[in-house]
């Protein structure tokens, strides 16, 4: 741990995780009474109201969707997969953060995690909420999703498993369940201390029930420990595979600007670049509205500045060697590939995504941009719409130039289109905000163990 | 503190986790036995006509070809369904006044043609076509059942995927000599196998299991 000091004095990169002051018992009050002692309050009300509305405007766009089909999106050949499948992506690499931060952070022992791993797990759970809605959408035949899982069934057929498309039906299933059981087996002993505080009965008993029995004993503690190391262990590989089986629905095309092997590794940078900086967006308000200050220390803010930058910089390098290479090549596809992407019809898509993914993020070399709650909170939400960008360039600008130029088109989003992409918002902070309203956001129990190491040197 | 919950919960709980895989997988094994069942399928169930035309009368016990009504068995996708006249060609000199056959003679008066339950038919996304299936040793009774012993007609196959599938992988367990394929009596030989392999080679049978074979 680095010495003890005030924030004034020493630099954010050396703010103490927990601000000092802290004991076992104010940890749990301060958590717990968010969730129990607030109640409802209006501003809560307010966002929840919002996220609602949006969540409704989806439910409109998917009916009319069913009814009418996908046709009412701005997909035409050869542009067939339009923003559906941008925005999937999109979705999916933002969960990445939650589990980069959940698992491999506490398998390599980092205590800054613990505050904001809570939340950033929830956030993956109701991104890849969201992500999953798009492709199963944009089959036009929803119903019949099961057909990608291998079942015995009277057709005697199985799912392509040659396509990666099954890769991500496994992938992503995988990655949804996995993140849901390390979520809810951490939140166990904190629903426990919810369930022993609710005064209310309905609460005491769904708590209870979620709570599975929780004593806080002995035995209970070990087999806690041991499940939560196991998941993460299980978590782990997942933060790197899963956007490797979302880049290969790419790659294992022949389309210019898909395939390329640089695709794996630039999307899992891309993803957690993306997740990193969605954890930014959500974490900087709900540390203000709910005075989180001295458990979402700058410390944090810091840190997760730090890796948005690094994994930015590892996303800049895939953009350049995707350039040299069309160049180095001498691939005439891939080089009219990188050409119309800086010059043609979508060349103002292309530059706002380097402006925002890797120009204007630089600045979060400098300590005084980092430490600048303002100006992350802009910086987040750049890199966040920059990241959009860049999936949209792969997906739209690509198809848009396939191999033969009379099949060449333009793709414009419909209404519809938007409407189911900001729908998923609203499905988004619906959860979300249903998440801090009656689950503790930040893990008890955890901070109470960075209590005793924030008490081992008072000073 | 009071308890919240009975001491039951226990059980109840613990329960609740075994019984969860089980009651899942169960619940799965019965969808699955309802597809397959003749309730979903109408396998097995003899369908209510116009005129209970009885094939084990006609085929069976009169030993009618099929082609004498299924006229265009041989030549086209479609075996055809008999038109009136044909009917007409042995009921306007015999049983000419049986009650039962009087939707005929009222569709043969009134040149309206009898409406017919349709007892296999395929969805329209599948293409099949007959001609080739008997042109290469499948006999009607292979996907037909056994229509000789049939006094309302009923569907023999499921007609899922699975039914077609199950000759497409494997034809020479089903294929038999291009002369019985019109004999609604035929037994497969007790070396069907070896006949079957014989046959496949020398009818060229190539067992198509390309999606566009049929999805076209």
């Amino acid at each position: 741990m680095d010495p003890e000091g005030s924030p004034n004095i020493a630099g954010a990169g050396e703010a103490p995780v927990l601000e000092p002051g802290h004991t076992l018992a104010t940890v749990t009050d301060k958590i717990s009474s968010i969730v129990l002692g607030r109640g409802t309050t209006k501003g809560w009300m307010l966002g929840f109201a919002i996220a609602l509305a949006l969540l409704m405007m989806f439910n409109v766009a998917v009916t009319y969707l069913l009814i009418k089909g996908v046709g009412i999106w701005g997909i035409k050949i050869p542009i067939g997969w339009g923003l559906a499948i941008v925005n999937f992506v999109w979705w999916i690499g933002i969960g990445h953060a939650g589990t980069l931060i959940s698992a491999i952070l506490l398998l390599l022992h980092q205590k800054w995690r613990t505050s904001i791993n809570r939340f950033a797990e929830a956030m993956t759970l109701f991104a890849v909420a969201c992500a999953g809605m798009f492709p199963l959408l944009h089959m036009g035949r929803p119903w019949l999703f099961f057909w990608l899982m291998p079942y015995p069934n009277p057709m005697w057929m199985w799912p392509q498993f040659r396509s990666p498309l099954v890769w991500d039906v496994f992938a992503v299933s995988t990655y949804a369940t996995v993140s849901l059981l390390f979520w809810f087996v951490g939140l166990i002993p904190d629903l426990a201390t919810l369930r022993d505080r609710a005064r209310k009965r309905a609460a005491k008993i769904i708590y209870g029930i979620l709570a599975m029995g929780w004593r806080g004993s002995a035995v209970h503690w070990t087999r806690y420990e041991i499940a939560s190391i196991l998941l993460a262990g299980l978590a782990t590989p997942l933060v790197v595979s899963v956007h490797t089986v979302v880049s290969f629905d790419f790659t294992i095309a022949i389309v210019p600007g898909w395939h390329s092997t640089i695709f794996p590794p630039y999307f899992v940078a891309g993803a957690i670049y993306s997740g990193f900086a969605m954890v930014m967006t959500l974490a900087i308000p709900i540390r203000k509205y709910y005075h989180l200050e001295d458990m979402i220390t700058m410390r944090h803010l810091d840190n997760m500045a730090k890796v948005m930058l690094a994994t930015g910089l590892v996303v800049a390098y895939g953009y350049m060697m995707e350039t040299f290479m069309a160049f180095y090549s001498g691939n005439i596809f891939d080089r009219s590939m990188i050409m119309n992407r800086m010059t043609g019809p979508y060349a103002i898509v292309y530059w706002t995504l380097i402006a925002c993914n890797i120009a204007i993020p630089q600045s979060l070399w400098s300590r005084r941009v980092r430490s600048n709650i303002p100006a992350l909170f802009i910086l987040s939400l750049v890199v966040n719409v920059g990241m959009w960008l860049e999936r949209f360039v792969i997906v739209v600008v690509s198809l848009a130039r396939d191999f033969t130029p009379s099949i060449w088109n333009m793709y414009y989003p419909t209404k519809w289109d938007w409407m189911t992409y900001i729908g998923t918002f609203g499905l988004f902070f619906t959860l979300f905000y249903l998440f801090i309203r009656y689950l503790p956001m930040i893990s008890i129990v955890e901070m109470r163990s960075l209590v005793r190491e924030t008490d081992k040197k008072p000073e | 503190m009071a308890q919240i919950f009975h001491h039951s919960t226990n059980l109840i709980s613990r329960l609740s986790i075994y019984g969860g895989v089980f009651i899942i997988a169960a619940l799965g094994a019965a969808l699955y036995g309802i597809e397959l069942s003749p309730w979903y399928t109408d396998q097995h169930v003899a369908q209510q006509q116009p005129v209970p035309f009885s094939h084990k009368h006609h085929s069976g016990e009169l030993g009618i070809d099929c082609r004498y009504c299924h006229t265009s068995v041989e030549k086209s996708s479609f075996a055809g369904l008999p038109p009136t006249q044909t009917c007409m060609t042995c009921h306007s000199r015999i049983w000419t006044n049986a009650s039962m056959l009087e939707p005929v003679r009222a569709s043969y008066r009134d040149d309206k043609s009898l409406a017919w339950t349709r007892v296999n038919a395929l969805p329209d996304f599948v293409y099949f076509d007959h001609s080739i299936h008997v042109s290469k040793g499948v006999g009607c009774t292979t996907c037909h059942g056994p229509i000789a012993e049939m006094p309302l007609t009923w569907r023999a196959g499921t007609l899922y995927m699975q039914w077609c599938l199950e000759c497409h992988r494997e034809p020479e367990k089903y294929v038999r000599p291009k002369s019985e394929v019109f004999n609604p009596y035929y037994e497969p030989p007790k070396n069907q196998l070896e006949l079957g392999r014989r046959l496949v080679k020398e009818y060229k049978i190539q067992s198509l299991q390309n999606c566009s074979t049929c999805h076209r």
